[in-house]
Parts: structure tokens; sequence; C-alpha cells
């Protein structure tokens, strides 16, 4: 089995606050992250995908076809956003890299036809990031 | 589907590479430039990666300030500008190697209460790196 990734990086806007927490609390928790006028990261995404190589291509899968998957799944969807208000799937959410992560894998995991879906690897920074890989059992959504 | 959060720390340190009860010659030939009895150092890269449920109220495996403050109250307290030959305990019974410095780091941060630490990685320098790996996971 060959493993292939390939990254992107997108740039967004998010901040950690949970209503359901007084104000000193969402400060105590979250810290700076709580400014409600938000902050920013230039995230850098992984994409794994693991494969056999096609006998005829060469290819585990068309890195072309990837990148047009990058572009209308993740770029389109988050970069030069704000996670708090303009991402769906992270409505109701603290937009944390655990959980962007975890909508990044929901949202790319179908639509990886060649291959599959063996690892994503989110950072939010050089010394922060965030690995979901695939453990073999049916996702509970 | 199974979620990790890694965080990287870093710290210089020393060591040297050598076992009391060889001959000159035979630190030298197993262990090279790292026998010099000088000792040298690195600029270790330590990435710590923790696993468990994702807390709803938060969005997070752990908190980084918990995570941050356990790492340094139990690993890089101790090792940053530390010669690991004499400074670190655990050194005196096993040659501070980055495969040992793994292992005794996972050790030591093993009881983190928030989270699973799921494994450790170091690299020693842009060239070498190194995991440890929890014995098994939950």
């Amino acid at each position: 089995m060959i493993r292939v990734t390939r990254k992107l990086e997108f740039s967004a806007a998010h901040f950690y606050h949970n209503p359901d927490l007084s104000a000193e609390e969402n400060r105590r928790v979250f810290g700076k992250c709580n400014n409600p006028h938000g902050h920013g990261h230039n995230y850098i995404l992984e994409v794994t995908v693991a494969g056999e190589p096609d006998p005829k291509t060469g290819m585990v899968l068309d890195l072309r076809e990837l990148k047009e998957i990058f572009d209308r799944e993740v770029t389109q969807r988050m970069d030069h956003r704000h996670l708090n208000y303009e991402v769906p799937e992270l409505a109701g959410k603290i937009p944390t890299c655990e959980e962007i992560a975890t909508v990044l894998w929901r949202i790319l995991e179908p639509k990886i036809r060649q291959g599959r879906l063996d690892r994503i690897r989110l950072y939010e920074s050089p010394d922060l990031f965030v690995d979901c890989t695939a453990d073999g059992m049916k996702d509970a959504r | 589907m199974r979620l990790s959060l890694w965080r990287r720390y870093s710290f210089p340190a020393s060591h040297r590479l050598f076992r009391a009860e060889w001959s000159a010659e035979q630190n030298d030939r197993i262990f090279g430039k790292c026998a010099n009895p000088y000792s040298h150092g690195h600029n270790y890269e330590l990435e710590v990666a923790v696993t468990g449920p994702v807390d709803p109220a938060t969005g997070m495996i752990a908190n980084l300030a918990d995570l941050d403050s356990f790492v340094q109250r139990k690993v890089l307290d101790a090792f940053d500008h530390a010669y690991m030959n004499e400074q670190i305990p655990e050194f005196r019974e096993c040659v501070p190697t980055t495969e040992n410095v793994c292992r005794v780091i996972f050790q030591r941060l093993a009881g983190f209460p928030r989270a699973h630490i799921e494994g450790v990685r170091i690299e020693e320098t842009g060239k070498n790196s190194f995991e440890y790996a929890a014995p098994s996971n939950p």
C-alpha cells in the first residue's frame, strides 16, 4: 500500500466562546482565544490517501482531482472566512483545531473515490496540530 | 475516525553516549563522536500526542494550558539546558540516546490527568527523529 500526501493552506479567523459559560469562565478556559473580535491563523492541511497504484497510470489517485476537491470543499468553504460565522458545519461548535479537523474529515472522506482517506493533519501553527486517522470503525455521525 | 492532538516544544540539552564499563576504544567504536568525554548538545524538538474524547463544551481533547504546564513541570523544567547524563536521574541507568530520551519523557508524561498520552516524537537534529508510541491504545 502507498500513502500519498498533498498539502494546502487556508487562512481563517476564529475565537472561542461557549454561551453556556459565564464571561469569566470563558476567559479562564479559553484565555486569549476568547477575544470576541477574533484572531486568525494560516492553517496548513495535509491530506493523506492510501491505496495501490493503478497499473495503467502508476497513480494511487489523480492529484488534479484531489486539488479540485480541495478547492471546492476546503478553500471555498474556509479560506478567508470567519469560522465562527461562515461555516455551517461548525455552527454550535467551538472552532478548535480538533473540531475543524473532524469537520474536514467528514467532508473529505466520502469524496475520495480512488484509494481511501488515511489521515488528515491540520496545523494551526507549527507547534499545534491535530491528526484524524481512519480507525477501521464506522464513524459515528 | 480517531483524533490526536499534537503539541510541539523545544529544549536544548547536552549528553554523552558512553558506558562506564566499556573501554574508551569500545565506546569510540560504538558511539563514535557521541562518546566525546566533554559531551555535546542538541536543540531537541519534542512533539507530544494526546488522544481522547473532544469535550463539547470546549471543543478540545485537552486544554493546551493544562498540557503545557504539565509538560513544563514534568519534562522541560528538568531537561531544558541540562546535561542529561548527570542531571536526569533516569540516565544513571541507561544511555541518553534519543530513543531512551523518548521513552523517559513518555514515562514522565504518562500520568497526564486530562487525556491519554498517545506518544512522543523527538527530533534530535533536522536529520534524526525518533518516535515512541504508548504500548496499547484505549
